[in-house]
């Protein structure tokens, strides 16, 4: 029995006439950590996680969930988590309030005690004053609060979020991320994060799994993931575009070329942010006078394109085969 | 999509409506499905009726049902014509037809079209079915000319009406409010037995649907001996005559909307 | 039992919360009975004809057009539940499948009572009565209510096993074709066509309309019941057991 919150070997799933959604995953999630996991559509982060929820049986390799096997032992599994899968599952029919009702005494509470729950659960996600509407005209933040209060009906000690916030807007974004980082600062929940924004991963998780076409990448903190990238890179745009050719020249002696603007020219500091300054003083010597000069530090996105050859920002591939 | 004349819009909105329709089997198997449903059950289910006294029809009743599925089907394709238009101004297509179009007229022409083609296709196969199940036509060339040309003036008037309220609502949510009037001005009609052998207030309705008069007509024209023509077929381009400016005023509407 | 009453509870308000499915599944069988009674009483002088108001014998319509729309409205809902993942966040929780299928047969029969009660008063104040007399009543809604229960649990099987609403309206043009093909509009030995009168033999949608029939006509025939009871019951039966099966396949877990 593994004393990891989450942890896998060699899961697979396959589906029929389809791609190998998930190709061999190994990971291990420590009770109480923040574990993102990063990829673009269809690389098989809904996949796991539905693997990892009990929702869908992998077709190879093993899984343990709060030290529970999640094929043999799946009542265990649901019985320690709580899920917020990518669409938020609500009946439009229903208020708040009737939600919390039906979910607390799916899982046994009854009376006080689930009219309790369900209104400290409606006071931490703002929705007491909408808890007597109907779904059906809830805004998509509303939904997704509810969806998550839902998912901390039983006190799970494992959280999954399957992209919690594709669709809000700034602000629901940031409401979400200070209640997921309360809840496992707070409370010690794992949190098991699937996401697309690099920016998400980068705040929330304490630690990032990257995973392209089901395999996993990199995984590691996101600081040692970019450290390992290392090095930032600068990028240049001339106030003459007639300069193009010769910036192009002198950067080139600082490092390989990255992608940056058609109009400038990036490239990848072999000495680190230290060069910047004979970056500078190299470009004065030709003459070059530049309109635009800036550094950019690693990102995730960086790692992602040094992994896999393609940028995980823009990313088009195809959708996630259905999970059922 | 280029700007293009009234004429070129009519055909390509025309080509890509009939494309869709005969592409896409959950739109063409229920115009389809449907008038065959009604006539078999009607004629089969029902043929017994005939033989009731004061029930005078010179033909069989598969005959006299043909004569009200026939308009059955002229009218929806006009009505489902309405629902495509209601879909296009739902999912964002008909904004930009009128974008395109500099004559937006082309663009009710074009949905017409369509849908003088949807009904020839569902009468034409609802015609096979029924010389197959004993459809016997007396009547000689001029009364099947009449027939059909009746039927396809009623399927104009189902379809402008239908753009009409489509155009106005804009949503699928036109869908009952285009069927139902259809569904009860076909149904409030002679439909099984001659008015004469109506009751209660399905007769008093038949009295002044505008309906009765054509279905009489077109019942007429199969066993070649129709009465009251030019009175049905005034009536009907009365209809179209003023589901024209309906139609006109929803296209109105969807302009000051777009 | 706790579960199943919850989900029941939560199937009933979802019904009634929906006006667009209540009330067209009242109004229009109403209406074509309306249409039909008047526009056909005078079938009723055919020799052989059982009564002397068309009224009387097309009662029994509605009542199985109710039914069909009670399937469209569960094979919906169940539809709803799997596109909108309600039925996977249900999977996550302690809920047996057994709770789930039952809560939805709830919902189904709440609305097939409501249709039944309305088609009832509307057949007593506007016919002659029920032969039957005040015992034919929870009869006849007892009828009602597994002929409901057959067809919404078909409407049920179509949308687990397809897991879209649209499968579910794709189905309706079968129902519809059930109902006419039946002795919907002419006693089975007054239908001419014979092929038509074979398939109104066959199809069990003709005894259940006899069933209900009976109970406004001849009061208690006991054949007709039976053979009522024995279609609706069975397809029912088969309907239930086949959205089961449905349904482990759906909400499969671990």
């Amino acid at each position: 029995m593994s004393d990891a919150a989450i942890e896998t070997q060699g899961l697979v799933r396959e589906f029929k006439k389809g791609p190998r959604a998930v190709d061999g995953i190994d990971l291990r999630v420590e009770p109480g950590e923040v574990y993102g996991f990063l990829g673009p559509n269809g690389a098989g982060k809904s996949t796991t996680v539905h693997m990892l929820t009990t929702l869908l049986p992998p077709t190879a390799g093993r899984a343990w969930v709060a030290g529970h096997d999640v094929v043999e032992d799946g009542a265990a599994v649901r019985a320690t988590i709580g899920a917020a899968l990518q669409d938020a599952a609500l009946d439009p029919f229903l208020t708040a309030r009737e939600h919390l009702r039906l979910q607390t005494a799916l899982h046994g509470m009854t009376g006080a005690e689930a009219r309790e729950r369900s209104g400290q659960l409606l006071e931490r996600v703002g929705l007491v004053n909408a808890a007597d509407r109907r779904v059906g005209g809830y805004s998509g933040g509303m939904r997704r609060r509810l969806d998550l209060a839902l998912a901390l009906v039983h006190r799970p000690r494992i959280l999954f979020l399957d992209e919690p916030t594709t669709g809000l807007d700034v602000q629901s974004r940031s409401a979400l991320w200070e209640e997921v980082q309360r809840l496992a600062a707070d409370r010690g929940v794992t949190v098991f994060l699937t996401t697309q924004y690099l920016e998400e991963a980068d705040v929330l998780a304490d630690r990032v799994g990257i995973i392209d076409r089901g395999h996993i990448v990199a995984e590691g903190t996101p600081e040692a993931l970019k450290d390992e990238i290392g090095r930032p890179s600068v990028e240049a745009i001339p106030q003459d575009p007639e300069d193009l050719g010769r910036m192009r020249d002198v950067l080139s002696r600082f490092g390989e070329p990255v992608a940056g603007s058609p109009k400038g020219v990036a490239v990848r500091l072999a000495g680190g942010d230290a060069e910047l300054a004979e970056v500078v003083r190299a470009l004065d010597a030709e003459s070059i006078e530049i309109q635009e000069l800036q550094l950019h530090a690693p990102t995730l996105d960086d790692v992602f394109l040094a992994k896999t050859g393609r940028s995980l920002e823009g990313e088009a591939a195809a959708p996630e085969p259905a999970a059922a | 999509m280029s700007r293009g004349s009234f004429t070129s819009v009519a055909r390509g909105l025309a080509w890509r409506n009939i494309h869709n329709w005969f592409t896409n089997p959950t739109l063409i198997v229920p115009s389809l499905l449907f008038p065959l449903f009604f006539f078999t059950a009607f004629a089969g289910g029902l043929s017994r009726v005939d033989s009731i006294p004061g029930f005078d029809y010179e033909a069989n009743y598969t005959t006299w049902i043909y004569g009200f599925v026939l308009l059955q089907a002229a009218t929806f394709g006009g009505v489902f014509t309405g629902f495509s238009v209601a879909r296009d101004f739902e999912s964002g297509f008909a904004r930009r037809l009128m974008l395109g179009a500099t004559n937006r007229g082309g663009i009710v022409a074009g949905y017409w079209l369509s849908a003088l083609v949807r009904s020839a296709t569902t009468i034409t196969v609802v015609t096979i079915v029924a010389l197959i199940a004993g459809l016997q036509v007396t009547g000689g060339g001029i009364d099947l000319i009449g027939l059909y040309v009746l039927a396809f003036l009623l399927n104009t008037v189902a379809m402008l009406f239908g753009t009409g309220v489509a155009m106005r609502l804009r949503t699928m949510q036109a869908g009952p409010l285009i069927q139902t009037p259809a569904f009860l001005l076909l149904f409030l009609a002679p439909v099984w037995l001659p008015y004469d052998l109506l009751t209660g207030w399905v007769q008093a309705a038949a009295a002044v649907n505008p309906l009765t008069l054509v279905l009489d007509t077109e019942r007429g024209f199969l066993v070649g001996d129709p009465t009251k023509v030019l009175p049905a077929f005034l009536v009907v381009l009365l209809l179209i005559a003023v589901t024209v400016l309906w139609s006109r005023g929803g296209l109105r509407s969807a302009e000051r909307a777009a | 039992m706790r579960h199943v009453l919850l989900l029941a509870q939560r199937s009933v308000v979802r019904t009634l919360r929906q006006p667009a499915m209540v009330f067209p599944s009242v109004f229009f069988p109403l209406l074509l009975l309306s249409i039909n009674s008047s526009g056909l009483d005078s079938a009723t002088r055919l020799p052989g004809f059982p009564t002397h108001s068309y009224f009387q014998f097309a009662i029994a319509i509605p009542f199985i057009q109710g039914a069909l729309f009670s399937a469209m409205s569960a094979g919906t809902n169940v539809a709803n539940d799997i596109e909108t993942g309600f039925l996977n966040r249900l999977s996550l929780t302690p809920l047996r499948r057994v709770a789930l299928m039952l809560g939805q047969l709830t919902g189904i029969l709440a609305l097939g009572l409501i249709q039944a009660a309305t088609f009832l008063v509307v057949g007593i104040v506007f016919g002659d009565g029920l032969a039957a007399g005040p015992g034919g009543v929870p009869v006849l809604i007892l009828l009602s209510l597994t002929i409901s229960l057959a067809f919404g649990c078909i409407g049920a099987y179509v949308a687990l096993r397809t897991g879209n609403g649209e499968a579910v309206q794709g189905v309706f043009p079968l129902f519809f074709a059930a109902l006419f093909l039946s002795s919907m509009s002419l006693p089975r030995d007054l239908i001419e066509t014979d092929w038509y009168r074979i398939v109104a033999t066959y199809n069990p949608v003709s005894y259940m309309l006899e069933g209900i029939r009976s109970l406004f006509i001849s009061g208690w025939d006991g054949e007709a019941l039976a053979l009522g009871f024995a279609c609706a019951g069975g397809v029912a039966a088969i309907a239930i057991a086949a959205a089961s099966m449905a349904l482990r396949t759906r909400m499969v877990r671990t």
